[in-house]
């Protein structure tokens, strides 16, 4: 199965970004419906995975070249932000895959939903809502799916506190033993 | 060895008390065609031959209660194939596999459905304590918080022989039970609360008739449960 080139969307989609890293397309906000469409007119007819990422705010040191022509490492603070990832694929050329991502924010996340474009997205949307707190405008049926519709918070997102319910060990280890020298258990 | 025990091996096992003939008595009346024996002994001796499980998995420990069932291990040959699909006409709950917070509720349910006499098996590390889970967000810390465990099952998963052998366990159990005094038999049918969700956790976390929290021997402070943040 070969890869799907992901040149001519780039062609297509001027303000789209390949991102070599990751080996994705970046896909502009707002504009992840037309791109699906698009794609789904070239026969990219599957989908076959959704999955969200989570970045905490970072501090990035890069090398740039300064005005006098000097190279300099500066620090500069890197946004968190919630990726939501999408692997594609084509039953009718039997290819791919191809990888886009749509980008948004921690605190108001918000993508588009690619439900109506493609069923198989419908779970893993609603998975994604449920532990990363994406909201996915257009999904026909979003509510949570592995955790109780009761539960707070979204477990998978980085800064998520797992309740307190640590109770003493026979034989504790790794994190319990030192949450046991702190005290810090119920009973 | 009291005289004749060769024979006293071949008879029923005398397990009561109380009866009025000793084992020679017995074993030569045996002889004549005659058996003695209690209440209590036969039903027991038939209700532990005839242990009806639930159909019911919760994870990959279920693979391993089914492999049980087939014909290789065959679990028949304990008087035990006949897995029945309703909690009504299951008298053996195996919880076999990983008990979430979003399944605890559905298992309680589903045993408060189940007519008595009934019996747990915990399977696997996860029903017994939570297992590689335990200190997860989302995973029961073990089923007998909620509901009484009469044999616990290690292993991850157990492989068929040890299911076979917690059979045993429980059937050597259910023989002993007495049928005057057993709870099984005494108190009704036993419900116990199904547990509610709450933002968190289960409400309550576990249920004070049937489990508390081991006590901390080494006196450490106690710090409540602050708020957690979302």
């Amino acid at each position: 199965m070969s890869e799907i080139s992901h040149e001519p969307l780039l062609k297509e989609f001027s303000d789209a970004h390949w991102d070599e890293a990751a080996c994705a397309v970046i896909v502009p906000e707002g504009k992840a419906r037309a791109v699906a469409e698009w794609l789904l007119e070239q026969g990219v007819d599957y989908c076959s995975n959704v999955t969200g990422v989570d970045y905490l705010e970072s501090e990035v040191k890069e090398k740039i070249n300064n005005e006098a022509g000097e190279e300099e490492t500066v620090t500069r603070t890197e946004p968190g932000r919630i990726d939501v990832v999408y692997h594609l694929y084509s039953m009718r050329d039997q290819t791919g895959p191809l990888v886009i991502k749509q980008r948004t924010s921690r605190e108001n996340a918000q993508v588009e939903s690619l439900t109506p474009l493609w069923r198989s997205c419908e779970l893993q949307e609603r998975e994604v809502f449920d532990l990363f707190g994406v909201d996915f405008k257009g999904h026909p049926d979003q509510r949570r799916i592995l955790m109780w519709d009761e539960f707070e918070g979204h477990p998978m997102r980085k800064d998520f506190v797992e309740p307190f319910d640590y109770e003493w060990e026979p034989t504790p280890h790794d994190e319990i033993l030192e949450k046991h020298k702190k005290g810090k258990v119920i009973v | 060895m009291v005289e004749g025990s060769a024979d006293l091996e071949m008879t029923t096992q005398n397990i009561s008390p109380g009866m009025d003939l000793d084992d020679k008595t017995r074993a030569e009346l045996e002889r004549a065609g005659v058996i003695v024996t209690r209440v209590d002994f036969l039903y027991n001796w038939s209700r532990s031959n005839s242990v009806w499980p639930l159909t019911f998995g919760l994870a990959c420990c279920a693979i391993e209660m089914i492999a049980s069932a087939t014909s290789r291990f065959d679990m028949s040959r304990f008087g035990s194939e006949v897995f029945r699909p309703t909690p009504r006409q299951a008298d053996l709950m195996i919880v076999s596999g990983t008990v979430t917070k979003k399944m605890a509720p559905q298992v309680v349910r589903i045993y408060n459905q189940m007519p008595e006499p009934k019996w747990i098996i915990a399977m696997g590390a996860c029903a017994i304590s939570g297992g590689p889970f335990k200190q997860g967000y989302n995973v029961l810390k073990g089923i007998d918080r909620y509901l009484p465990v009469d044999v616990y099952l290690p292993g991850c998963p157990p492989r068929p022989e040890a299911v076979l052998q917690s059979l045993n366990y429980l059937q050597n159990k259910i023989n002993d039970q007495d049928i005057k005094a057993d709870p099984a038999f005494t108190k009704g049918r036993r419900q116990y609360p199904v547990p509610e969700f709450t933002g968190t956790d289960l409400e309550p976390p576990y249920n004070p008739e049937v489990w508390s929290p081991p006590e901390n021997p080494n006196g450490e402070p106690v710090v409540p449960p602050k708020k957690t943040a979302a």
